[in-house]
């Protein structure tokens, strides 16, 4: 059975964002960047299903420009077989990007796709949802828990109620929550072994894609500012402000 | 004029609370009717509940026996269906049911989703969170075949009751559902203490708790404060707390009145669940905890002396 996983360049969870001056958007140029840390737990759950002789082949995925190419080896290194690079070069957004990923899970005939809950730039946590629309496919979201047996995926989804597990036939589509696993470290070995992976690269037109009518950036703006407080103390003193202010 | 279709979240019998707050964010779009639909085995106390919210003018109810569990697999077809007969615009909560959902909804209408409103300007005008809140993005959607979008329930106040109930109309649609996605089990937490996302207090715990048996000073504290319980995701993978107690980007977003941080460093994607916190009181014994920096009022020193001495103060 062949997975399918995608990974999305971002920048690093640990960068402070700064908003452009003008509002276009966000500075992106010299900041860190690296691979979605959902989709690292996505390429951990398919290697370890490799490993457990369920998955036989893994292919990673990505649409973007040329930097995403980096994200690939990432993904090549963590244990990927090879991987395909959905080449575009303007902005695209979830529906495009989803349709494009769909479109790759055909060609390949591939028995699972895993995909991040939601990638921390956009935080749309979309589009393996609209993938598996696309399909007509099972989605089973904010996995935490995946167990694959005879044609069928028995998955514990994080929601807010607590935990809820679906059976869904494959193929289908599974979108990874942090609770899935704990990623693996990279070992140097493995990076370059990745340098001479495969990379197909392939355009929007080759997957007969056109890119769908999109929401309009209008601004990006910075949020209103908290500003820091005042320190306590003691207890007392707590007790005293919060009381003045009505809060308990 | 608009026409927004609302989903109507529920489970057991209870609307979720959350819906009288996406109605607001529906309300903010001036002129035009708000229907709400309960998808259930049998809708009827839910739907009572949606027809009783401010500004909804009418609730659709289709009762059938696979919508039971609220699978996104079998709602989404029958929300495409409805919304194909003339709505501007699909509203859902953006709670894990929504989050699931509705993504399926606009993909099947071919548009994109504008996920996590957080402001109305206008029908097809929003503002929506971006890297964990730390920049705001203004779209603009294009109208048709219509605006597909989950709300940020954290923006919003609930809706008042209604004057006078919606009326409420029972349909049946002709659609064929898949049966690839099975339910097997929902394993939910029953708590008595106030759900997190509608509490007016909360108190959340972090690492520092170092086991789930410390927690009770915090769950101690929660109860004489009539409070709701979180947590950060370090507690959470630590198995002190349940996942569903998570608080933060990737947990749950939240807007209490007054927010207890403690034993928590204030890591970027915690904050993103407090932003909207009307007063932060943050106790961690390392003066230089990011923490201190959004918090109204801050103590430093040692969570276990500190916690004990507030609660029998309070
Ligand atoms: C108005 C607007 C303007 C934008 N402008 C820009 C821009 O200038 N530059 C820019 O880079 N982005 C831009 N974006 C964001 C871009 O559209 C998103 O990358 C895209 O919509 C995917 O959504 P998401 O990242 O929120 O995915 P989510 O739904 O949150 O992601 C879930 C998962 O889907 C997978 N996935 C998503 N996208 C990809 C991908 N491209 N390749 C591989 N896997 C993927 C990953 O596994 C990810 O974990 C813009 C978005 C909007 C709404
Ligand atoms: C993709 C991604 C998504 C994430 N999403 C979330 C999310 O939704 N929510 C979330 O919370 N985190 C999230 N995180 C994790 C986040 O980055 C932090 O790791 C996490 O919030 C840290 O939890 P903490 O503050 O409890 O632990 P720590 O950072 O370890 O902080 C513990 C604090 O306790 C203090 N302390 C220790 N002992 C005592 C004592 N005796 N008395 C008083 N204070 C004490 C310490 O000084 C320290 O400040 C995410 C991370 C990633 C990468």
């Amino acid at each position: 059975m062949k997975a399918l996983v995608s990974v999305k360049r971002v920048i690093d969870y640990n960068v402070r964002i700064q908003v452009k001056p003008d509002g276009s958007g966000v500075v992106t140029d010299g900041v860190k960047h690296s691979v979605n840390p959902f989709d690292e737990i996505a390429m951990e759950e398919a290697v370890r299903l490799k490993e457990k002789g369920k998955v036989t082949e893994i292919i990673a995925v990505t649409v973007g420009g040329a930097k995403c190419e980096e994200t690939l080896r990432t993904a090549l290194a963590f244990g990927a077989d090879r991987a395909v690079h959905v080449k575009v070069d303007e902005e695209i957004q979830s529906l495009t990007a989803a349709s494009a990923l769909a479109a790759v899970f055909k060609k390949e005939g591939a028995e699972i796709f895993f995909l991040g809950k939601q990638a921390i730039d956009d935080d749309a946590a979309q589009t393996g949802q609209m993938v598996a629309a696309l399909l007509d496919l099972p989605q089973a979201t904010f996995a935490s828990k995946v167990e694959i047996d005879g044609g069928k995926a028995t998955v514990t989804r994080e929601v807010d109620a607590g935990l809820e597990t679906l059976e869904v036939d494959l193929p289908a589509i599974i979108t990874t929550d942090l609770r899935l696993n704990e990623p693996r470290y990279l070992k140097l070995p493995d990076i370059m072994k990745a340098k001479k992976k495969p990379i197909e690269t392939v355009s929007l037109a080759d997957l007969g894609i056109t890119a769908a009518a999109s929401l309009k950036r209008v601004k990006v703006t910075n949020p209103p500012k908290r500003s820091k407080g005042v320190m306590v103390k003691t207890v007392d003193e707590l007790v005293a402000a919060l009381k003045a202010k009505g809060l308990i | 004029m608009s026409k927004i279709l609302i989903i109507g979240q529920q489970a057991e019998g209870k609307l979720n609370s959350g819906i009288a707050k996406v109605v607001s964010a529906a309300k903010a779009i001036i002129g035009g009717e708000i229907h709400v639909v309960v998808f259930a085995a049998d809708g009827s106390a839910a739907a009572a509940q949606a027809a009783a919210i401010d500004g909804v003018t009418k609730v659709i109810q289709i009762d059938r026996a696979e919508n039971d569990h609220g699978l996104a697999v079998i709602i989404a077809p029958q929300i495409v269906a409805l919304a194909l007969t003339g709505y501007s615009h699909v509203f859902a909560a953006g709670t894990t049911f929504g989050k699931d959902l509705l993504p399926r909804v606009a993909a099947k209408l071919g548009v994109q989703q504008v996920s996590d409103i957080m402001a109305v300007h206008g029908a097809t005008s929003f503002d929506r969170p971006i890297y964990a809140g730390n920049a705001i993005l203004t779209v603009e959607a294009p109208a048709s075949p219509c605006v597909v979008a989950t709300i940020r329930l954290a923006s919003f106040q609930a809706a008042g009751d209604a004057a006078a109930a919606a009326p409420i109309e029972k349909q049946s649609l002709d659609v064929s559902l898949p049966t690839h996605t099975r339910f097997v089990s929902l394993a939910a937490q029953k708590s008595e203490r106030p759900e997190l996302q509608s509490a007016t207090r909360v108190v959340s715990g972090g690492r520092a708790l170092a086991s789930s048996e410390n927690f009770s000073i915090i769950y101690s504290l929660a109860d004489k404060l009539k409070a709701g319980v979180g947590a950060s995701r370090a507690a959470v993978d630590s198995g002190y707390v349940p996942n569903d107690m998570q608080v933060g980007q990737t947990g749950k977003i939240i807007a209490p009145e007054l927010y207890l941080a403690i034993g928590i460093s204030g890591a970027i994607q915690h904050l993103a669940g407090i932003k909207d916190a009307r007063t932060i009181v943050a106790i961690n014994k390392d003066p230089e905890a990011p923490i201190f920096e959004v918090a109204d009022y801050g103590l430093v020193g040692d969570l276990f002396t500190l916690v004990p001495e507030l609660e029998s103060k309070v």
